[in-house]
């Protein structure tokens, strides 16, 4: 279970110096994903899922200053060049977006699209090109491949441009897939579908994901593993059966809490009550604990620190043993 | 189908400006092509039977202080204006859109320089710096190109900078480096397709705009120089006749109208075809 990881995150924070002062908009965040497995990053709005993966590829420029460490197979990215950043770009590690209404080049066909990754990594060449494009359109389930090659971005429906997204991400065989919210802008019977298109490729190609969402179900159905995050840290990482039977953080309570949940028709929802924190200010202690029904007088005083529990799970809760005992809905 | 049939096609698929505009570019083009099919007489030969003779079946335009047809000079001279309209903005569409792109895309201190030189620019009015210019270097068509090339690459500068802006923020972009494309790839085969529509059509418009000024600095002896037929010289040659022969002045006024009245058109009906908020 304990294999090196592929890509091993540790301490990472990133911050965006404003006209208005810093925002810490990740704050010692640790994590790893091993060969293979799918994690899903969960977090409301702000927390800092986005960043983090901008992070990891290095696509963060200007005004944010990152720190910490990030090794993908050993490699250090926040010291690679920027030549070699452009190699696993695409290359090793591939990333797909939440729009893909914007996220492809208007201009361009479909076809010259593929292959214009395959070009930029150096893979294959004329006919053989053609050919894996059409493979790929193939894989990711887009209808008579051939014929497709040649349409416009504009001509494909939502779901279709996210399978081309795919397609082009995974051109380059990438050992590792970024997803940032691929599934927000869909409607839901084409959300399912490429979740499940998705969790098809990784196993099928040995490839490992992270899954940045806000949705608890979509990590429940996907995920191998999820971490939580709130305000740009950690809150908690656990295996996703582990997580959702026997939270052991405060925050993620809350949030399994506030979720909806199936079968019990007319119960209130339990909102977390407050706003989170603003990042410009970060808090000295945990950063939930203005929020929190259990938080203690050391909660806002000192940092929890990130704890390895049993069976894989790691908090950074103080409030960890103390709180009531949590039934799976 | 047949081509001509495409054509009536696409042509019927156009908005009433384009089409108008398109009609009186494509009649232009064929002065330009053709002149001699088209003129009755040859522009330069002097025929002193029709000193200043006034617009009749032989002279439809009239005939010039030596004799010379006004209708074949104003044909021939859609030659000279036509090549004031591409020579005087294709340096700086070209060179204007590259430093833009790079502007844009890559800010800091490009950024900020080609800022400063806008701003420099702009503070002259355009004709004012044009003919300081043109008085340095010596009057013609040579020196008149380089003197518009030298400030009009600003606009379309500024122009390309602000839509690379908008672009560079969209996520196809975005996914573009997240592919591993280099710099130059992103800028010249993403972002540039897609920046350049509100080029090309102020660059139609343009071409109005500069066959108005090639005519005015040819009226006023900067531009082209006589005997060769242009629309502004033309009407500078008339000038002095205006009260014994009006048809001298107001047939060439009529082509720069024409011509002015063609691209802007063009421009305009490309505008609203390409979607181009303006």
């Amino acid at each position: 279970m304990s294999a090196t990881p592929l890509l091993s995150v540790k301490d990472l924070g990133v911050v965006f110096s404003t006209p208005r002062g810093a925002l810490q908009a990740v704050d010692g965040l640790t994590l790893d994903i091993r060969p293979g497995e799918i994690l899903g990053l969960v977090g409301e709005s702000g927390s800092g899922k986005s960043v983090t993966l901008r992070a990891i590829l290095r696509l963060l420029r200007g005004a944010a200053t990152v720190s910490g460490q990030i090794h993908f197979k050993g490699e250090d990215l926040l010291n690679a060049p920027e030549r070699r950043m452009q190699q696993l770009r695409g290359g090793s590690i591939g990333m797909i977006f939440q729009e893909p209404m914007t996220a492809l080049n208007p201009v361009l066909t479909i076809g010259l699209q593929i292959e214009e990754t395959l070009a930029a990594h150096g893979l294959r060449q004329g006919r053989a090109r053609r050919a894996s494009a059409i493979e790929l359109l193939r894989q990711v389930g887009i209808p008579s491949p051939q014929s497709r090659l040649g349409a416009y971005p504009h001509e494909f429906s939502g779901g279709m441009r996210q399978r081309a997204m795919i397609a082009i991400a995974l051109a380059a065989s990438p050992t590792l897939l970024l997803a940032d919210e691929p599934t927000t802008a869909l409607d839901v019977t084409i959300q399912d579908q490429i979740l499940k298109l998705l969790k098809r490729l990784t196993s099928e190609l040995g490839m490992a994901m992270i899954l940045v969402t806000h949705d608890l179900g979509v990590v429940a159905e996907t995920c191998d593993r999820v971490t939580v995050m709130y305000a740009g840290r950690v809150a908690e990482t656990a295996p996703v059966e582990t997580l959702f039977a026997a939270p052991r953080h405060a925050y993620t309570q809350a949030l399994l809490r506030s979720a909806p949940h199936g079968g019990t028709p007319r119960t209130m929802l339990n909102p977390i009550q407050g706003q989170p924190p603003h990042l410009a200010a970060p808090a000295r202690g945990c950063a939930f604990a203005p929020r929190c029904d259990f938080a203690v007088a050391q909660c806002s005083t000192a940092r929890p620190p990130l704890e390895a529990l049993a069976e894989d799970q790691s908090s950074a809760c103080l409030a960890r043993d103390r709180l009531p005992p949590w039934r799976a809905a | 189908m047949t081509t001509l049939a495409r054509v009536f096609r696409r042509t019927r698929s156009m908005s009433p400006p384009l089409l108008v505009g398109a009609a009186i570019i494509v009649l232009m083009l064929v002065c330009v092509a053709a002149p001699s099919a088209l003129a009755p007489y040859d522009p330069l030969a002097f025929d002193y039977s029709a000193l200043l003779q006034p617009p009749s079946l032989a002279h439809p335009f009239g005939a010039d202080n030596f004799g010379r047809d006004i209708l074949s000079r104003t044909i021939y001279a859609t030659r000279i204006d036509i090549q004031i309209a591409l020579f005087a903005t294709l340096a700086p569409l070209l060179v204007g859109s590259l430093v833009g792109l790079i502007a844009g895309y890559f800010g800091g201190w490009p950024d900020l320089l080609l800022g400063r030189i806008i701003d420099l620019v702009l503070t002259f009015p355009f004709l004012v710096i044009v003919i300081a210019i043109v008085a340095v270097l010596g009057p013609g068509l040579i020196n008149m190109y380089i003197a518009v090339s030298v400030v009009g690459w600003v606009f379309y500068a500024r122009l390309m900078r602000g839509e690379v802006l908008v672009q560079k923020q969209l996520d196809y972009v975005s996914a573009a480096r997240v592919l591993g494309y280099g710099s130059a790839r992103i800028l010249f085969r993403h972002i540039l397709p897609n920046a350049s529509r509100p080029i090309l059509v102020y660059w139609v418009t343009d071409m109005a705009l500069k066959i108005l000024l090639g005519s005015s600095l040819g009226y006023l002896g900067l531009g082209a120089q006589p005997p060769e037929a242009e629309w502004g010289v033309l009407i500078a040659d008339g000038k002095n006749f205006f009260t014994q022969a009006w048809w001298m002045t107001l047939f060439p006024g009529a082509a720069i109208v024409l011509a002015g009245l063609g691209f802007s058109l063009a421009g305009d009906g490309l505008a609203d075809a390409l979607d181009v908020k303006r």
